[in-house]
């Protein structure tokens, strides 16, 4: 049974010139410790997509789906405060910015502890030996001083840092990366990588990685879900993906890797819109 | 954090000269003469006047008054009222108790009610509760101080009869000043239904006072929260699946409150302008009265001083904000 299973997914934001379909029936399972990367550009509906599963879009949004099932509970018969249960426990999720997602107001040590009392039913004086111990894990130097700091005293490398341990805090068996690496230095990205992949391979818990980098899936994934325009173009094992893609939007990512270049010009990915707008119809004409 | 007090006080010296500088010059702005004013309706002999105007000193050129006035502030001298021939100090600590606690009353309404009024119009944007709430924080915001007074009076008071039309307490009561404050000195005294005569005479003059400041204090709380609401730090306090009260209530409405604790203290000097027409309408007698009463009597003293004294305080509760804001606000305390 895979841990998360999602079908015909669609969500759909009211806007004052009337409905946009962000994400349109897409189809989402995640095994138990796999790591499931999902790929495509900016609007691609990627990151709207998990924020629907986490509960976490506007009220303009409306979430539509067939099945979606953790551990083979019903979350969409959940009322918020089952769901709560869920979120933030079972599933957690780290983001693009790591400074903007921390609370300028409060310590980071203040919003790690209060994860481990809120969500993992520790006092304050365990909160606070957790809260060390998962910074130690998560690499930050000086964890017992760091507590202390705020977030516009960290960079972001170590606010990410910070992001990762308190979404580890209450031992997740998902985890969601929102482009964890995007905002931070090349340097910072590859650390920041290596320790997902190094936590997830120790605790076995599963891992989404939303990303636009081929070469980040290529390194970390198992499988690969490909989108565009809210539409699920491909999904395959990550070496199929690279060595033999089927949908012409996938072909279009990999070949405008810099890696991939054969003639003068590097391919852009608009050089392959016709062709992946050709495969949606098509989806949606057989539909 | 003293150099940031430091460098806060230093501004305060050149807003402190050029307060000296309105107030001294706005009153003689002003027509009319207040020797002729002292004098009455029986008139003065010019022999008399040059007598009297050069006790006061008003016989020198203007800026010889203004230095004169400026060193005897230095001083710490504010001069004596020209009609009572008291110290003005020894007057404005008199009555300055009286506008404190209605001030207070009236900034803690508008605080306690503005607040959550805000928050939950954020909260529940585009409901009825905050189409009505804005708009009522619009009418409030635009009502007139004295014609709004007036109406209270009129139904609460006088059709309702259920407060008292003037004063700050009845006249049943008398108990000596220990704090200057009516709440707590009736509550001293032990006198059995002194404090509610207080309250009652309270409610009135610190709703009133208090319409403008809520009416911002809701508006300006609805806008911060609905740009904090947005804010990806309040998604991953969502996406830790805490409860929406803490979400909204510890994560939101902290950082909420930086610009809204910047307009209450802005809101002070609102209320000091706003305590002279309340005043004035209920007879409260406080500072705000204090000083239309000297403006008409032409007593330059105790316009000029008790002006200062009330920029002064403005100068300070504004300094105080400045520092609450360093507190709450982590980024500006660490700079």
């Amino acid at each position: 049974m895979s841990l998360l299973n999602i079908r015909n997914l669609t969500v759909r934001f009211a806007t004052s010139t009337g409905a946009f379909t962000a994400v349109d029936g897409i189809d989402v399972r995640v095994d138990k410790g796999e790591v499931l990367a999902v790929v495509g550009e900016s609007g691609s509906g990627k990151s709207v997509a998990m924020l629907a599963v986490m509960g976490l879009l506007p009220d303009t949004a409306t979430v539509t789906a067939d099945e979606m099932t953790f551990d083979g509970q019903n979350m969409l018969a959940m009322s918020p405060r089952q769901r709560r249960r869920i979120i933030g426990r079972e599933i957690t999720m780290i983001f693009q910015e790591p400074i903007a997602s921390l609370n300028p107001s409060f310590t980071v040590g203040y919003q790690i502890e209060e994860v481990l009392r809120f969500n993992a039913g520790l006092g304050r004086k365990a909160a606070r030996a957790r809260a060390i111990e998962l910074f130690d894990a998560v690499g930050i130097p000086e964890p017992e001083q760091r507590l202390k700091s705020y977030p516009h005293q960290m960079s972001g490398g170590q606010s990410q840092r910070v992001m990762i341990a308190m979404a580890i805090a209450t031992n997740p068996r998902l985890l969601i990366a929102d482009e964890p690496t995007t905002a931070l230095d090349v340097t910072i990205q590859k650390q920041i990588l290596d320790l997902l992949m190094k936590l997830q391979e120790d605790s076995g818990m599963a891992l989404i990685l939303i990303t636009h980098d081929m070469g980040v899936v290529a390194e970390t994934a198992d499988r690969v879900m490909v989108q565009y325009k809210g539409h699920k173009m491909e999904e395959s094992d990550v070496l199929t993906l690279f060595e033999n893609p089927q949908s012409p939007y996938t072909r279009a990512l990999l070949s405008a890797l810099p890696e991939n270049a054969t003639g003068d010009r590097l391919p852009t990915v608009s050089d392959f819109f016709k062709a992946a707008d050709a495969q949606i119809a098509a989806e949606g004409g057989a539909a | 954090m003293i150099r940031f007090i430091l460098s806060k006080l230093l501004y305060l010296v050149p807003t402190f000269i050029g307060i000296t500088i309105v107030a001294f010059g706005f009153i003689r702005l002003l027509p009319g003469d207040p020797v002729l004013l002292m004098a009455g309706e029986r008139g003065v002999s010019p022999e008399r006047y040059a007598v009297i105007a050069e006790q006061l000193g008003f016989d020198k050129p203007v800026w010889q008054q203004y230095l004169t006035y400026l060193g005897n502030l230095l001083q710490g001298d504010l001069g004596n009222s020209l009609v009572t021939k008291r110290p003005v100090m020894d007057e404005f600590m008199a009555l300055f108790p009286a506008t404190v606690e209605l001030a207070v009353v009236a900034i803690i309404l508008a605080t306690l009610i503005g607040v959550p009024v805000g928050v939950l119009a954020a909260i529940k944007r585009g409901s009825w509760f905050d189409q009505i709430s804005m708009t009522g924080a619009l009418v409030g915001f635009s009502m007139p101080i004295f014609w709004w007074g007036l109406l209270l009076i009129i139904f609460f008071s006088g059709y309702l009869g259920w407060t008292p039309v003037s004063g700050r307490i009845s006249l049943m009561y008398y108990f000596p000043d220990v704090t200057g404050f009516m709440l707590i000195d009736s509550l001293l005294s032990g006198e059995k239904g002194a404090f509610t005569s207080a309250v009652s005479h309270l409610i009135l003059p610190s709703v009133v006072l208090a319409t403008i400041p809520l009416a911002v204090i809701a508006r300006q709380t609805r806008s911060a929260m609905l740009e904090v609401m947005g804010e990806d730090y309040v998604r991953t306090a969502r996406a830790k699946g805490l409860k929406p009260s803490r979400v909204i209530g510890i994560h939101a409405l902290r950082n909420a409150m930086i610009p809204v604790i910047t307009t209450i203290g802005l809101q002070v000097g609102v209320l000091m302008a706003g305590a002279i027409l309340t005043e004035t309408i209920f007879s409260w007698p406080g500072i705000g009265k204090w000083m239309i009463d000297s403006i008409s009597r032409r007593d330059y003293p105790v316009v000029q001083s008790g002006l200062l004294l009330i920029a002064l305080i403005v100068m300070v509760v504004n300094l105080l904000v400045d520092l609450t804001y360093g507190l709450i606000n982590p980024r500006i305390r660490h700079k």
